[in-house]
């Protein structure tokens, strides 16, 4: 993992300071609130409908067991007793104290930890693939390009006031666990012809209220321009992006509106100017940042581990999760696990300080440490043993950590919605956990297999409806809450926008109306076709019939 | 309003002139683009110092030919989120070696003086009782910083390599 110098912890204890000195001057009448929310946005603090909520950068969705206890302990002293990580690989905590938060803040510190650009118009965490270091398919580790896009990206003297947030992702892997395609930016790691790594750059993916699939606007990037071609796409955004109107501030309406081809023209017209200066990145300083992630100290094993696959055998329910929850490492004998924070009834993503505390533990007894959070709102222990995974499981299911249910129906991606967010118009948590309780019968929710469903509170789309296989969206219909149902999103490679289907269900006919289009699939599904493959066959219709019989 | 240059409490010895206003004799005056693109001729023959104002759509790639007749180039934030003018300040600066005066107008918040003379301001109009003493911690709050940028700052890859 990376660790700070003496350099990145200067950085983040002034930040802590200077927040202090501003609450003073809020809580003191010096600055109105008016004032003071450019101030408090820049520190990840929001004010939502019922108390402040702060936001907790995680970078690129990694924790070390210590930063998890300190959040465990944040969550207990200054809030309910429980967190909720977030689809930018983040925690926030939703019941703050304003004038607790410079100590929060001191306290995350002591950990490197802070809440700097989780919220404002600047560069929000950068993300990537939650297997990162652990994939077998990976060129090279996402996490040393993500530590380097987030030194260049914090506390940017030229791009702090953005017209609107901006969103980094990088994959290193054929397979995208990152949604690139639906980012700001999108980074997707290639090796070109000479063997040697670059980026494919694409611009312009992203949701809300109007969604778009990223452009490609470079096919290879060498790495050692990859600051200096960020630089020059933010500098073409910060000076031409819309600023007149909220809802067109982001880059995807400028690409949009300007052309792709014409935008990449700009790009690689100011990406001339800067790209042999001072943001090259010698190879010593790739390298230097790449030794932070060095792989750990792993044991020399056998791919084979006879004692783990005994208790397969013998232990249907151990197997199941295996099944689910357990995904192959580069390293013999060894194995990622997830932790699916999508329980039977639960807040997708929601975690308590004693499953923090707990999970902290248990990553320094079996993954050197060290934790991950994905962009769909679970954790991961990345470097398991597989000889441990049967210990590690029989320790997790008395935790509520142990649903075997990754990548299946009820591993919902979810708002807050309108149970904590000023911006909903609907409810989201309520409905994911209907469905996680409708579809609690594990043999069902297998014999259904992969579908990756997303619920969204509004249009501003934080649940990521529009590429969820099915997409659910709560809207507000004089004064009812009502659902509106797309189909064939998808966020991976394929990415592609969901369509709606027909005509938005009540709160009350929502989930019946998933149970449906489920039921249809599994119809008309040919033999281990998974359910965007029958949608991509079939389309629409099939669907539309037994959701709207005639 | 008050005029902090170099670091200094200055009085501003610039007028800004209005589009119609007429032209002074040989005293610094600050005009608008318009004003420039429609009086060239006469605002390079009067011969007292220049300076323009740009808007925040009105970037400095425009004047990039002409920055040797000005002395001043004031970029307006209209509303502090507006930030433009950050490229626009380093664009004078690192791409177009423009020397003289660089200055933030219009509504600058003393959380931003910091960031906009890494980009190369030098020259902040301010609303506050001690400018000075503002001045002073808004540009010593944060004092280490990752981006390299034209202001000639210590980047922290900098600091890294000559600590070895």
């Amino acid at each position: 993992m990376y660790r700070y110098d003496e350099f990145d912890r200067r950085l983040v204890d002034e930040r802590v300071e200077q927040f202090r000195r501003q609450v003073k001057r809020r809580l003191d009448g010096e600055l109105s609130e008016d004032q003071f929310k450019p101030l408090r946005l820049l520190n990840g603090l929001y004010l939502q409908l019922h108390a402040y909520m702060l936001r907790i950068a995680i970078p690129y969705g990694c924790l070390s067991a210590i930063q998890l206890r300190k959040l465990a302990h944040i969550g207990r002293r200054y809030d309910k007793g429980y967190g909720h990580f977030t689809t930018r690989q983040n925690l926030q905590f939703h019941w703050i104290k304003l004038e607790e938060t410079p100590d929060i803040l001191a306290e995350l510190a002591e950990v490197e930890m802070h809440g700097i650009q989780t919220s404002g118009n600047s560069f929000r965490n950068t993300t990537t693939d939650q297997y990162a270091g652990a994939a077998a398919d990976e060129l090279e580790d996402p996490r040393s390009y993500c530590e380097i896009i987030r030194q260049w990206s914090t506390l940017h003297p030229e791009f702090s006031f953005l017209p609107r947030k901006f969103k980094i992702a990088v994959t290193t892997t054929p397979h995208d666990r990152a949604a690139v395609k639906v980012h700001d930016i999108g980074l997707r790691m290639l090796r070109n012809e000479a063997g040697e790594n670059g980026f494919e750059v694409m611009v312009g993916g992203g949701l809300g209220r109007t969604p778009f699939v990223g452009k490609v606007i470079r096919d290879f990037l060498p790495k050692q321009h990859l600051l200096s071609y960020l630089e020059a796409i933010l500098r073409v955004y910060n000076q031409l992006g819309r600023r007149d109107n909220l809802f067109k501030a982001r880059i995807k309406i400028l690409v949009q509106q300007t052309g792709t081809e014409k935008f990449a023209k700009l790009v690689e017209e100011e990406w001339e100017q800067i790209k042999d200066g001072a943001l090259q990145l010698p190879r010593e300083e790739i390298e230097r940042i790449a030794s932070y992630f060095a792989p750990p100290s792993y044991e020399e094993l056998d791919a084979q581990v006879p004692e783990f696959e005994a208790k397969i055998a013998e232990n249907p329910d151990f197997q199941t999760w295996v099944k689910t929850n357990v995904f192959p490492h580069k390293q013999p004998g060894y194995a990622i696990a997830n932790l699916s924070l999508k329980p039977v009834g639960g807040t997708p993503g929601d975690m308590s300080s004693e499953q923090m505390d707990a999970v902290a533990d248990l990553a320094d007894l079996y993954s050197f440490g060290e934790i991950r959070v994905s962009h769909r709102q679970n954790l991961v222990l990345p470097y398991v043993k597989r000889a441990d995974l049967y210990s590690l499981w029989e320790q997790l299911s008395p935790l509520g950590l142990a649903t075997p249910n990754i990548g299946l129906t009820s591993d919902i991606i979810c708002c807050p919605g309108l149970d904590y967010c000023g911006l909903a118009t609907a409810r989201s948590i309520p409905i994911a956990e209907e469905i996680s309780e409708r579809f609690d019968d594990l043999d069902r929710l297998h014999e259904i297999g992969e579908v990756e469903i997303k619920i969204s509170g509004c249009i501003n789309a934080c649940g990521h409806h529009h590429v969820g296989h099915i997409g659910i969206l709560g809207l507000d219909k004089a004064g009812e809450e009502f659902y509106q149902l797309t189909l064939g999103g998808a966020a991976d490679e394929d990415a592609s926008l969901g369509k709606v289907v027909g005509p938005g269900f009540s709160g009350d006919e929502i989930v019946d109306a998933v149970e449906t289009v489920l039921d249809t699939y599994v119809s008309i599904r040919d033999e281990g076709e998974r359910f965007i493959e029958t949608f991509r066959r079939v389309g629409m219709a099939p669907f539309k019939e037994g959701l709207y019989p005639k | 309003m008050a005029l902090i240059v170099e670091g200094k409490l200055v009085e501003d010895r610039w007028i800004a002139l209005g589009d119609e206003a007429p032209l002074p004799g040989g005293d610094p005056i600050i005009v608008s683009l318009a004003r420039w693109r429609t009086e060239r001729d006469e605002l390079v023959g009067r011969g007292g110092p220049l300076g323009i104002r740009l808007h925040s759509d009105e970037s400095p790639a425009q004047i990039a030919d002409d920055l040797k007749h000005f002395e001043l180039v004031a970029l307006e934030f209209p509303a502090f989120r507006d930030g433009r003018a950050y490229s626009y300040a380093r664009l004078l600066r690192e791409r177009y070696g423009f020397g003289g005066e660089v200055r933030a107008v219009g509504d600058v918040l003393l959380e931003q003086l910091l960031f906009m003379h890494r980009c190369g301001f030098n020259a902040f109009e301010i609303s506050s009782e001690h400018p000075v003493d503002d001045w002073v911690t808004a540009t010593s709050e944060i004092g280490v910083w990752y981006q390299p940028t034209g202001d000639g700052r210590e980047t922290i890859m900098a600091m890294r390599r000559a600590r070895g």
